[in-house]
């Protein structure tokens, strides 16, 4: 609805008042986030005093509160361990998501069918509905909880069903056999054909559901909070967790600590903003 | 990929990913509806079997059925909100204004942050910024924190959802008002219809595949709420807004009723289930082609 025509006054006024409207509801949005910035400098007598002063305070502001709260939250450590999840976790679901959904949909056998159909309907299952068996299996039976390897192991295992459906899509719509006969007629192996002519071809679903798996993976808190107890273990949300449980009555550290969070992924955000909400979209449209 | 080395060719594509998705999606929620007919406490190495006794166990907890009508009464507001302004901020944004893109991209920020984080954030704006603003005011709004008082708190709860999702659905309602064709508007506008006819009768028809998208990612979403509900409030004052989702793992977790705890996880599933298998038909029914 790209407005081409040539517009009266009414509809420059229309517009003014728009715009208007749209940034009040703006700032209103990024409230929080400014209060967040605004109060990680200051000290604590500052901050229940006014949260909203930034130039009259009495103690004047400082960085303390961030080197208080790195090393508390054991930020470091954290961010790797968040970073190691939510990579290898990345990495194995599209992989073997992409390779399960070009088998399904090159074979059309019982299993195939059925693996698929298991697959779309599972995918209303809510997490809660799951998680108390899967303690009990993986923490009982098994006992292998606490090992990033297992939550590894579990996000691919749930973000699955999702990923496959839609590698199913594209693969369905966009990979001509054609290449693929070629491919073979010139002595390639299938792996050689899925390797080099197939998962090229897929890039652009890749990059949808690397978007959409990784930022997932590094949110989530549930799941890993079920996982992992052990202190060196935990992921970034799971640390922020304990911190504020700790720290929840001093502000300015708790503030630090928060936008130590964020900040990460919105210099990711910034940089990647296009692809990050186009994949957003296309995850959700299908 | 035909004929020959069928069994290879599974092992080496299909396996892996199968086991992934059997090992922690089908055989636990198997395992799950197994557990809802035991009295396993988490701990035992026994696990006897009792029949429906725990979904009469559900039936006496009376916290949980608290829990459930409060997640419905914050599910519609939600639902409603979210989609209501969704749907005007990304009308507006369309109306081919400048920094389009910059605002979108600003609204959906709070999509990428984890719901903890979010939840922390708004409990000092609530508990913190806004009494500050009513000591200084004087204005009763916000004179105490609100998160102190029930009906408040759970307004907390919804305002924290909206803003926390309405991000996510402007992007879809956006990528819907972009769709919609030009030619169809002109012809509208020419045929003489007013603003409100032209929303009513042109623009919500052609809209409804993304509302039904916007419906049914909202309504999953709002139902099983529980990090923010974490984070924001853990259920205070007094367990006064914990929802099912939180309801389900304190059952389980917390008091150690596994099979009660499932067996509510199951009967929130079938209910989550149904309402949007319902919605989805329903607004699909509207759906009309340009």
């Amino acid at each position: 609805m790209k407005q081409t025509t040539v517009g009266g006054t009414k509809r420059k006024v229309m517009n003014a008042l728009a715009m208007a409207g749209l940034v009040i509801i703006f700032i209103a949005y990024m409230f929080p986030f400014i209060m967040v910035v605004i109060n990680s400098l200051k000290q604590k007598r500052d901050i229940i005093k006014s949260p909203f002063s930034w130039l009259f305070t009495i103690k004047g502001l400082s960085f303390d509160n961030f080197v208080k709260a790195f090393t508390q939250m054991d930020f470091i450590n954290a961010f790797k361990n968040s970073l190691l999840v939510t990579v290898s976790a990345t990495v194995l679901v599209t992989l073997f998501a992409a390779m399960l959904a070009y088998y399904i949909v090159r074979h059309n056998n019982g299993i195939s069918k059925l693996t698929f159909a298991l697959m779309v309907a599972s995918m209303i299952i809510p997490f809660q509905a799951i998680m108390i068996p899967l303690v009990s299996i993986y923490g009982g039976t098994l006992n292998i909880l606490n090992h990033r390897l297992t939550l590894i192991f579990m996000h691919t295992g749930f973000s699955m069903a999702m990923s496959v459906f839609m590698f199913h899509g594209f693969i369905k719509g966009n990979v001509p056999m054609a290449l693929e006969e070629a491919a073979y007629i010139d002595g390639c192996t299938h792996s050689q054909t899925f390797f080099k002519i197939v998962l090229p071809l897929l890039k652009p679903i890749i990059s949808t559901m690397v978007i959409l798996n990784s930022l997932a993976f590094w949110n989530d808190f549930l799941l890993p909070s079920l996982v992992l107890t052990d202190k060196k273990l935990l992921t970034l949300p799971l640390s922020t967790y304990s911190f504020y449980g700790t720290y929840s009555a001093d502000y300015g550290t708790i503030m630090a600590g928060l936008l130590l969070c964020v900040v990460p992924i919105l210099i990711l955000y910034v940089v990647l903003q296009k692809q990050i909400i186009g994949g957003v979209v296309a995850g959700a449209v299908k | 990929m035909r004929s020959k080395n069928n069994g290879k060719d599974f092992c080496m594509f299909a396996l892996p990913g199968m086991f992934c998705f059997f090992a922690v999606v089908i055989i636990p929620f198997v395992y799950g509806v197994y557990l809802t007919l035991t009295d396993w406490n988490g701990v035992s190495k026994v696990k006897n079997f009792i029949g429906l006794k725990n979904f009469g166990g559900v039936m006496q907890d009376g916290q949980f059925w608290t829990s459930l009508l409060l997640t419905f009464k914050y599910v519609i507001f939600v639902v409603l909100i979210v989609n209501v302004l969704a749907f005007g901020i990304a009308y507006l944004l369309t109306r081919g204004i400048k920094g389009q893109n910059f605002f979108r991209a600003g609204f959906f920020t709070p999509n990428l942050i984890g719901g903890i984080v979010l939840g922390y954030i708004w409990q000092f704006v609530f508990s913190r910024v806004f009494v500050n603003i009513g000591e200084s005011t004087g204005w009763k709004l916000f004179e105490v924190s609100w998160l102190s008082d029930p009906t408040n708190a759970f307004i907390a709860l919804v305002v924290v959802s909206v803003w926390q999702l309405s991000g996510y659905m402007i992007l879809i309602y956006v990528a819907g008002f972009m769709g919609l064709s030009e030619d169809v508007m002109e012809a509208a506008s020419i045929d003489g219809a007013s603003g409100f006819v032209k929303l009513k009768n042109i623009i919500m028809p052609l809209m409804m595949s993304s509302i039904t998208i916007c419906l049914f990612l909202t309504l999953s979403r709002a139902f099983m709420v529980y990090d923010v509900n974490l984070s924001l409030t853990a259920g205070a004052p007094y367990g006064t807004t914990e929802m099912a989702a939180m309801h389900v793992y304190e059952k389980a977790f917390t008091s150690r009723q596994f099979g009660v705890g499932q067996a509510e996880a199951l009967i929130l599933f079938i209910i989550v289930a149904v309402i949007s298998g319902l919605q989805v038909y329903l607004t699909k029914k509207q759906e009309v082609e340009a």
